[in-house]
């Protein structure tokens, strides 16, 4: 089972945990209903229409409601750390959280007494707070943007907003950035970078891009990303390598985009809807994915 | 046309120094900060948002950097207005430096701005906010519901109602934003 772990821009939602279902627009969990606009809701979205795409089913969420105080993303940690346990996932992603190196630390401690070790895939405030706690190879997937990508580049920022101008100055060459990041220890198992070129790299080095087809207007809608993110997710899931996985989330995004057609004023549900064909397309013929 | 010589501009990021005269004020939480930034900037004290020393780094931080000489006549500002620092001490350390570099991209009919890992993107005829991506901290997503389909006139600013470090880079793309178009 995949498990997602995030937060909803609601001071007053809930700490909940449960499966996941997703009617038209809206996400339900445990009697909660939410939109899908950005953030977790849209990568749950993505997640849950790539799985029925591919016959499978039982999204897990573990959500709460934060708006940036830290204090709804400090109970989940709490929760966490007492109740990951109590479930086999096979593929769990960590999401929107506030950073928090300290309770990050005592998750992936809780993580690690697990049963059986899930395929961990960080990005959003976690993965901040996965770099910054030095722990980034304990993951297997990390799914920065390219900013984000210069902030695990850089060794000294404990956040992207600290990232060095030197560094920055660099996200034309992604593969400077990349190398510099494993070498320093703070990239995961596999990289998937976002961006006007995705990349899937790994120690070695750069093992895939996927850039077409090519819609500028994607980086200025938010959510693309959380989509991406939601779709790799659940290829991983439904039993998929990782690398090859991360190549079909990236094609699927992209044709997602494409198929909506979409300005810089489009929002991603318009996007998310177009994830099942982009996917029954781009699956076709091919047996990569177990159903 | 408020939008027009719309070019790509940089700002040169500063370099770290040691000020064995600056200190710096520790605070519960990032809101709290740009509170106090808020107040000690409209009293006109000479004091900067950076980044924490790394023995006080615990994820999402900020901290004042301030005149240690006006400590106490700092400390009475914030006594005034019921904030109060966790503490006050010399920087001992370099502090982090904030990314000052923007980004822009034109599309068109649309204008983004990217500060640091936040994106801030407009319809220029009608100054809208149509969308709002990157980050990775919780208030995100709330931003964006707050912000998008507002006009950057009307719309709630994010050093207001923002609490973490990508609430105060989307405010540095959103004040960029007023500023290049004429607000």
């Amino acid at each position: 089972m995949l498990a997602v772990v995030g937060t909803t821009p609601d001071q007053d939602f809930p700490l909940v945990a449960g499966k996941v279902t997703l009617h038209g627009d809206r996400i339900h969990i445990q009697g909660n209903d939410v939109s899908v606009n950005r953030g977790t809701h849209a990568l749950l979205a993505a997640a849950i229409k790539t799985a029925e795409a591919l016959g499978h089913s039982g999204t897990f969420g573990y959500l709460v409601g934060d708006i940036g105080l830290g204090d709804g993303s400090r109970l989940l940690y709490e929760y966490l750390t007492k109740h990951i346990r109590e479930y086999d996932f096979h593929t769990i992603v960590f999401h929107y959280m506030q950073p928090d190196v300290d309770w990050h630390n005592r998750v992936l401690f809780a993580v690690e007494e697990m049963n059986r070790r899930p395929v961990l895939i960080a990005d959003a405030g976690f993965m901040y707070a996965a770099k910054m706690s030095g722990q980034a190879l304990a993951y297997d997937l990390f799914t920065p943007d390219v900013g984000e990508l210069a902030f695990l580049a850089d060794e000294n920022a404990p956040h992207p907003f600290y990232t060095r101008g030197f560094i920055l100055h660099e996200e034309n060459s992604v593969p400077d950035l990349i190398s510099r990041a494993y070498r320093h220890e703070n990239a995961s198992r596999f990289l998937l970078v976002k961006g006007r070129k995705d990349y899937l790299a790994d120690q070695e080095g750069i093992r895939a891009t996927v850039d077409n087809p090519a819609e500028k207007a994607m980086e200025a809608i938010g959510g693309t990303g959380d989509t991406l993110t939601g779709i790799v997710a659940a290829l991983i899931n439904a039993g998929g390598e990782i690398d090859e996985s991360a190549v079909i989330a990236a094609k699927v995004n992209r044709l997602a985009g494409h198929y909506a057609r979409p300005s810089p004023a489009t929002q991603v549900t318009e996007i998310i809807h177009h994830i099942p064909r982009a996917l029954a397309d781009l699956l076709r013929g091919k047996k990569c994915i177990q159903n | 046309m408020p939008l027009l010589n719309l070019l790509f501009r940089q700002r040169l990021p500063k370099t770290q120094k040691r000020n064995p005269d600056r200190g710096i004020l520790v605070f519960e939480n990032t809101s709290e900060v740009i509170r106090a930034e808020n107040i000690l900037k409209t009293e006109g004290w000479e004091i900067r948002v950076m980044g924490p020393p790394p023995e006080i780094q615990h994820g999402c931080d900020l901290v004042i950097e301030f005149p240690l000489i006006e400590e106490l006549n700092i400390l009475r500002s914030l006594q005034e207005a019921e904030i109060s620092p966790l503490e006050a001490v010399p920087a001992s350390s370099p502090l982090l430096q904030p990314v000052d570099i923007l980004q822009i991209t034109d599309y068109g009919p649309y204008l983004m701005v990217r500060a640091a890992n936040m994106k801030l993107t407009v319809e220029k005829e009608t100054l809208t906010i149509v969308n709002i991506s990157g980050g990775g901290c919780p208030d995100v997503p709330y931003l964006a519901k707050e912000m998008v389909g507002k006009t950057l006139k009307d719309t709630p600013r994010p050093r207001e109602i923002g609490h973490t470090l990508c609430g105060y880079a989307l405010d540095l793309a959103c004040e960029d934003m007023g500023r290049r178009c004429s607000l």
